[in-house]
C-alpha cells in the first residue's frame, strides 16, 4: 500500500496531559500549590494512513500516555487529537464508543487483555458482540475462527476452546492480536506488543504484524523502548524524552542522521549483537529527571553534552531541518550532514 | 570425572554433569540436564537462552540455592578447587555472599525496603566479618558507593528513593564490599532502560578490570553478551548447546540452535540483517523432553541419529576452546559423513 504523505489518519496537535499529584490531608485543607506530573507536554505529530508510526523513548518519556490519548483512552489536559477528521477531545461517551471499533489496542501482556475465565474464542468474539450486535452467533463464530487461522492459531477449532493459561506466551499474543483485529479497525495501537516474547518468537510476531497490516490495510501506532525492534516494522519514528517530542523523521533518515543529542545517545545505547562492533562512546550523565518539576528550557539540557546557556532558558522550537525531519534542539544544525 | 579441554586455565568454577530436577505434580522435570562447563577467573561469561531453558536455575544451582520442589539431582560443583556440594549449612552460608554474590532482575525484591543503603552494606559486612566495627564498616560503605559512581549522601536513602540503575549498582556493591570472587548477574539489566543498562554494563566491565572480578552474566539478550562478554554459553531446554569465545561463536556458530538464535536477534544498524530469521516451533515441555538431542524437532539439519541418541558436548575440530553439543560435530558422525 502506498502511503500518501498528505493523508493523515491521526493528527495530534499540542497534546498535553498532566496528572495531578495526590496531596496529603493537611495540604488539601490548607491549600498550597497543586503539583502535576507533566506526562506529555505540547506534543504534535501525525500518523499517515497505512503507515507504522513508532513512538520510542525510555520509561517515563510519555510514549504510553500519548498512545492512550490517541485512541481516546485517556482524557487530555489540552490539545487536540483528530482521528479521520473527528476531534476526539470534543466527543462524548456515545460518540467515542462508536469510534472504538475503528481503534483497537494490543498491549504488552496478553494475559491482561484476555479474560482468564473465557476461552480464546469467546474473548475474541466479545468485541463483535458489542460492536456488531446484529451479527448472529454462527456468523460471529465463523468470523472468530477465520481470524484465529489468520493469526496462525491453527487448527482454529482447537484453539477456539482453549483458555489463556493452556497456551504459550506466543500463542496468547497471537490471540490478543486476533482480538484487536476482529472488529476490522483502521488504527491499531500496539504498546510494546512483543517486549515479553522470546527472541525466536519475536521475529514471528513482527512478521505476523507486518502481514496483517498489509492484508487489512491497517495503520499502526507502535510504541516501543527498543529501537532495534522498531527498525523491522516502523516507517517513521518519533523519539520522546520526558513528555516532549525530541525528533520525528522517517526511520532510515532518523537512524542515519539523528539530529537530537538524546536520539543520538539512545541509538548508541542499543546493544549491537556483534562482538566486532562494541560501543566505545560514553553515555549521557545522570538519569531521567523527575517529571513533577521538569528542567526548564530544553528538558534534556542537564544531561546534554552540547548544552549552552540558551538551553536552560528557552524551550527549543520543533523545527523542520531536513525534509520531513523535525527536531527540538537549539543546536541541531551542528549535526546536519555537510552539504545541507 | 569428565575433563573439559582448557579447564586448567586458571579456572574459578568447574561445573560437571550438573542436573537440577523439579518434582512437579506432572512428574520430574529436568530443568538442567547434565551440564558441564567452566568459569574462568576474571572473565565475563555470558549465559544465554530463552525463557525456560534453565539458565536461571543453573545460576542458582551454582550457589546451591535451589529449594524444594527442586533439587540438584546429580553433578559436581568445584569452586576454586573445593567441592561445594560437600559444604555443610554454615560453610555454605559463609560461601554465599563472601565468595559469590548474586544480582537479580528486580533489585527491590532483594533490598530490604525499610533498611537504608548503609544499613544493607554494614549488615553484609558484619554477618561475614563479625569483628568489624560499625565505624569501619560505614567507612568501607562510603568508599564503595563512590567507586560505583553514587554520591555518598545517597547512603542514607532507602531503596525506593534510588533509581533502578542505582539499586542494581548497590546490589553489585554488596558483593564487592566482601571481595566476592564471582558475581552472578541474573537478568540484572533487564528492567532498566537502554541508556541506564549501557552504563551498568560499562560499570561491570570496569569492576572486572579493576578488581579482577569474575562475572556470570545470565541474560536472554544476546546483544549484551556480544557487547561485553569474553565467552558465551548457549543453553537450550536444560542442556548446554554451545560454549566458546564470543567472537568465534558469533562469527561461526556450530549448533543449529545458536545459528538460528543469532540470526533472529534484531540489529539496530541499518543495512545489517534487514530480515530476521524465523525459527519454527517452540521449546519443548521438559516433563517429557524429546529423545536424543532436545533440539531435534525444531532443527533444520536433523539426522536420524539426532532423535535416537544424545550427543556429547565436544570440541569442534581445530578449536579445543569451542564446544558444541550436536551430532554434526561428533567424531562418529563426522567420520560417517566423510565416508558417504
Amino acid at each position: 500500500m502506498n502511503i500518501d504523505p498528505n493523508d493523515n489518519l491521526v493528527e495530534v496537535r499540542n497534546l498535553t496531559k498532566w496528572f495531578p499529584v495526590q496531596r496529603g490531608l493537611l495540604a488539601q485543607v490548607f491549600g498550597g500549590t497543586r503539583r502535576f506530573v507533566h506526562a506529555v507536554d505540547d506534543v504534535s505529530f501525525e500518523i499517515r494512513r497505512g503507515e507504522v508510526f513508532g513512538l520510542a523513548g525510555e520509561s517515563g518519556s510519555g510514549k504510553t500516555t500519548t498512545g492512550r490519548a490517541v485512541v481516546g483512552l485517556t482524557p487530555v489536559t489540552s490539545g487536540r487529537v483528530i482521528f479521520d477528521g473527528i476531534d476526539l477531545t470534543t466527543l462524548g461517551g456515545t460518540g467515542m464508543r462508536s469510534l472504538r471499533r475503528a481503534m483497537q489496542v494490543i498491549f504488552q501482556d496478553p494475559m491482561a487483555s484476555l479474560n482468564p475465565r473465557m476461552s480464546l474464542g469467546r474473548s475474541i468474539g466479545y468485541g463483535l458482540e458489542i460492536h456488531n450486535p446484529e451479527m448472529d452467533a454462527d456468523a460471529r463464530r465463523a468470523a472468530v475462527v477465520e481470524m484465529l487461522e489468520r493469526v496462525g492459531l491453527a487448527p482454529a477449532n482447537y484453539f477456539y476452546n482453549k483458555f489463556p493459561h493452556q497456551t504459550s506466551g506466543g500463542q496468547r499474543q497471537r490471540a490478543a492480536i486476533a482480538r484487536a483485529l476482529v472488529t476490522q479497525p483502521e488504527l491499531v495501537l500496539a504498546d510494546e506488543p512483543i517486549a515479553m516474547a522470546d527472541v525466536s518468537v519475536r521475529a514471528l510476531l513482527l512478521d505476523l504484524m507486518n502481514e496483517l497490516k498489509r492484508d487489512f490495510n491497517l495503520t499502526y501506532l507502535f510504541i516501543t523502548h527498543d529501537l532495534a525492534t522498531a527498525k523491522y516494522i516502523c516507517d517513521r519514528v518519533g523519539i520522546m524524552y520526558l513528555g516532549m517530542m525530541a525528533e520525528v523523521a522517517e526511520l532510515r533518515e532518523l537512524y542515519t542522521h539523528p539530529l537530537h543529542p538524546y536520539s543520538q545517545a539512545l541509538l548508541a545505547a542499543v546493544p549491537v549483537p556483534d562482538p566486532h562492533q562494541r560501543r566505545t562512546q560514553p553515555m549521557p550523565e545522570g538519569e531521567i529527571p523527575n517529571p513533577i518539576s521538569p528542567p526548564t528550557g530544553c528538558r534534556f539540557h542537564p544531561r546534554c553534552p552540547i548544552a549552552g546557556e540558551v538551553c536552560a532558558q528557552e524551550v527549543p522550537a520543533f523545527r523542520e531541518l531536513r525534509p520531513a525531519h523535525r527536531v527540538a534542539c537549539h543546536y541541531a544544525e551542528r549535526f546536519l550532514p555537510s552539504g545541507d | 570425572m569428565v575433563t573439559t579441554p582448557g579447564g586448567g586455565k586458571d579456572t574459578l568454577v568447574q561445573i560437571r554433569d550438573l542436573s537440577v530436577t523439579y518434582h512437579t505434580r506432572l512428574g520430574p522435570l529436568s530443568a538442567v540436564s547434565g551440564v558441564s562447563f567452566d568459569i574462568r577467573r576474571g572473565e565475563i561469561l555470558g549465559l544465554v537462552g530463552e525463557s525456560g531453558c534453565g539458565k536461571s536455575t543453573l545460576g542458582r544451582a551454582l550457589m546451591r540455592m535451589v529449594a524444594p520442589p527442586a533439587e540438584i539431582s546429580q553433578g559436581q560443583l568445584l569452586f576454586d578447587g573445593e567441592d561445594i556440594m560437600a559444604y555443610d549449612g554454615e560453610k555454605m552460608r559463609d560461601f554465599r555472599g563472601r565468595r559469590v554474590s548474586m544480582i537479580f532482575q528486580d533489585p527491590l525484591t532483594s533490598l530490604n525496603p525499610v533498611q537504608r543503603v548503609d544499613e544493607h552494606v554494614v549488615e553484609a559486612i558484619q554477618v561475614h566479618e563479625p569483628q568489624t566495627t560499625i565505624r569501619v564498616a560505614l567507612n568501607r560503605a562510603r568508599t564503595l558507593i563512590q567507586t560505583l559512581g553514587i554520591r555518598a549522601n545517597r547512603l542514607r536513602d532507602y531503596p525506593h528513593q534510588l533509581s533502578g540503575g542505582m539499586r542494581q549498582r548497590v546490589m553489585a556493591g554488596l558483593g564487592l564490599v566482601l571481595n566476592a570472587d564471582l558475581i552472578v548477574a541474573d537478568e540484572a539489566t533487564t528492567s532498566l532502560d537502554v541508556i541506564v543498562e549501557a552504563k551498568l554494563l560499562d560499570e561491570f566491565k570496569r569492576l572486572r578490570d579493576e578488581f579482577n572480578l569474575t562475572i556470570l552474566l545470565i541474560t536472554h539478550n544476546i546483544a549484551l553478551v556480544a557487547q561485553i562478554a569474553d565467552r558465551i554459553a548457549v543453553m537450550y531446554a536444560g542442556q548446554m548447546a554451545e560454549v566458546g569465545d564470543v567472537v568465534t561463536v558469533f562469527d561461526d556458530p556450530c549448533h543449529p540452535y545458536t545459528e538460528g538464535l543469532l540470526r533472529s536477534v534484531p540489529n539496530v544498524k541499518l543495512n545489517e540483517r534487514e530480515v530476521l530469521y524465523k525459527m519454527g516451533g517452540e521449546p519443548p515441555n521438559l516433563t517429557h523432553p524429546p529423545m536424543g538431542c532436545r533440539f531435534h524437532p525444531r532443527c533444520p539439519m536433523a539426522m536420524p541419529i539426532c532423535s535416537a541418541e544424545e550427543p556429547a558436548l565436544l570440541p569442534v575440530v581445530g578449536d579445543v576452546e569451542h564446544l558444541v553439543h550436536c551430532w554434526l560435530h561428533q567424531p562418529q558422525t563426522r567420520g560417517a559423513e566423510a565416508q558417504a
